[in-house]
């Protein structure tokens, strides 16, 4: 096009074909969903059927109860860290790097120090579970707010923030630790590592509950994601209201983290791991595209990798053992890169 | 039509702004020239509401600009701020519908999709308008945010250094097609400019500032003055005439003194 200044008026131009034709991102992005969908049902498939011995009764409540919780677990963890990412504006925090997962175990220990073990296993699972979630939320919203709202600070501030704050957690749950009985302590240990084999079944329905509230106000702010993707002065611009957005989506994001993690345990690189690979192979910006495919990844990484590990490995190792290791890497890959997408 | 009312911004002790009190009318292109450090990009970002205000208070329109919705504001003012940093990747054409929130809230119409090609075409944009912004040189980028902004499609536009990174071919060009956009369009178009010659050129209105205050507003003609200038930049400014227009140079004496300009 020539540069003719003065002959440039908006009004006159017909807009051009190129401006409206359909951008082929999108048709990209339908297929990366189509794949993984049929990614996790073939994966779905497996796990319920695979090895299976005895009654179809037995069977397929069983496993159908771990796989929802699995399900509820990679969703949870894939949409909490996108929205996460999106509003700290980072690629390489999340929600657990910032202290929730060492405040979890610090929870657990701080239980089972002051009223211990055998009498936390008598109090109802429902209301554990109630407590837990409703502690670590409030916890959550607040670190997030004083953190992400109040002052600009950079990443590198919020990154040192959250593993100072996750040592002082660790140090006071390994000071309680000491000081407990050493039989309380294997009761403890069992809730430092993500596990699908021992959590407790009646929870799934009511987490399930929880989360689905929480993934449909998600949705609900896909669009309104995608311009904070622009950072806070550019997303004020164009109209939204930059505090009230990034305060519910905190909520969200603490509502996420806790229910998952009151559930199973903590897993601190996962949400790292599909969030990044999401970003990779969406082929679009859009939160629309970007928390599905974030989810289906981690559902399909959980089911996969579970249904591996106990029919191949027969069960020697846990699943979230090599999610951190695998997660850890790319957490260093990144780091080194520097690469703050 | 913008009024500005003794608006104040302090960083820790140090008043940046320090009660500014300016009225800019509805229609026209204004240029904010004064020294760094003098608090302009401040002041346009306490106009478009990015900053929050210490003292004063800011109308456009009418509208009071820290109680009115953020939504409103957004079709009514669009602002450029200097720093075009992106996390995500996006291409120019994803970057440039975002002007189009406002009005759509994403759910991007025909509508949108006209204005989007219409302001591609207007910052010349159109064979960049797939490719993505981290693999463009930093002038393209500015080209590709000033079409943002003006998708916005809004009466009141703020431009922090748009000529920031641009040859001066592009750097006519942006110009141009802001005269174009007054001229025309009716909007009203506020610049912070470092050139005190482009201002002198295209602007209707010029205000001065130093010292987180304004000093002068006029005319070109009432401000483009050697002792004007001097003042304000604190370095001695010679004001020529050429082809009837006022012509600062700024080059300290002992050297062959050159007009530089790109106008």
């Amino acid at each position: 096009m020539s540069l003719e200044v003065r002959s440039l008026r908006p009004r006159d131009r017909a807009p051009s074909s190129a401006g409206l034709a359909p951008a082929p991102v999108d048709r990209r992005s339908r297929w990366v969903m189509i794949g993984l969908g049929v990614g996790l049902l073939l994966a779905a498939i497996a796990f319920m059927t695979v090895g299976a011995k005895g009654s179809w009764d037995f069977v397929l409540p069983f496993r159908g109860t771990k796989l929802l919780a699995m399900t509820l677990v990679g969703v949870a963890v894939a949409v909490s860290t996108v929205m996460f990412q999106t509003v700290t504006d980072n690629r390489i925090l999340t929600p657990s790097i910032m202290g929730f997962d060492a405040l979890y175990l610090l929870l657990q220990t701080f239980l089972v120090f002051t009223i211990g073990s055998a009498r936390l296993a008598a109090v109802d699972g429902g209301v554990r579970f109630g407590g837990e979630v409703a502690v670590m939320v409030t916890f959550g919203v607040m670190l997030y707010r004083w953190l992400l709202i109040g002052a600009r600070r950079s990443v590198h501030v919020l990154v040192l923030a959250g593993i100072v704050l996750g040592v002082l957690f660790r140090s006071l749950s390994s000071f309680m630790q000491r000081l407990i009985d050493p039989n309380e302590f294997q009761v403890l240990q069992d809730a430092m590592f993500a596990s699908f084999n021992s959590f407790d079944r009646s929870l799934v329905w009511p987490a399930a509950g929880l989360l689905a509230v929480a993934v449909s106000v998600a949705w609900g702010l896909r669009r309104r994601l995608d311009v904070l993707l622009l950072g806070r002065e550019r997303a004020t611009s164009l109209g939204v209201d930059y505090r009230r957005t990034v305060g519910l989506v905190l909520v969200v994001v603490a509502v996420l983290v806790s229910v998952s993690t009151a559930l199973v345990g903590p897993i601190m690189f996962f949400g790292l791991l599909v969030a990044n690979l999401a970003y990779r192979i969406a082929g679009s910006h859009r939160h629309a595209v970007v928390m599905p495919a974030a989810a289906l990844l981690g559902v399909l990484a959980l089911v996969a990798g579970q249904t591996v590990l106990e029919r191949v490995f027969a069960f020697d190792t846990a699943l979230a053992v090599i999610i951190e290791f695998l997660g850890g890497i790319v957490f260093l890959a990144l780091l080194v890169r520097g690469e703050k997408r | 039509m913008i009024d500005v009312l003794d608006a104040v911004k302090t960083y820790g002790s140090v008043r940046v702004v320090d009660g500014v009190r300016l009225t800019l009318p509805a229609g026209g292109l204004t240029s904010i020239v004064g020294p760094n450090g003098a608090g302009k990009s401040t002041l346009l970002s306490l106009i478009a509401r990015l900053l929050e205000m210490d003292g004063g208070q800011v109308l456009v329109d009418g509208l009071d600009v820290t109680s009115t919705r953020s939504d409103v504001l957004a079709t009514r003012i669009a602002a450029l701020r200097q720093e075009n940093h992106l996390t995500s990747r996006l291409t120019v054409r994803d970057l440039v519908t975002f002007g189009r929130y406002p009005h759509s809230k994403g759910r991007t119409t025909t509508e949108d999709l006209e204005h989007v090609a219409r302001a591609l075409e207007f910052l010349d944009l159109v064979p960049l308008a797939d490719r993505f912004l981290d693999e463009m040189s930093g002038g393209q980028r500015q080209r590709a945010f000033v079409a943002m902004v003006l998708c916005q499609d809004t009466d009141v536009v703020l431009l922090d250094e748009p000529l920031n990174n641009l040859d001066p071919r592009h750097a006519v060009a942006m110009m141009e097609r802001l005269r174009a956009a007054v001229d025309e369009l009716g909007k009203t178009v506020v610049l912070v400019v470092h050139d005190i010659n482009v201002a002198a050129h295209y602007s209707d209105h010029i205000v001065a500032m130093c010292d987180g205050a304004v000093m002068v507003e006029g005319s070109p003609r009432e401000v483009i003055r050697p002792e004007v200038l001097s003042s304000v930049y604190g370095l001695p400014v010679e004001v020529h005439e050429i082809a009837g227009r006022p012509h600062a140079t700024y080059f300290p004496p002992g050297r062959p003194s050159v007009t530089f300009s790109i106008a």
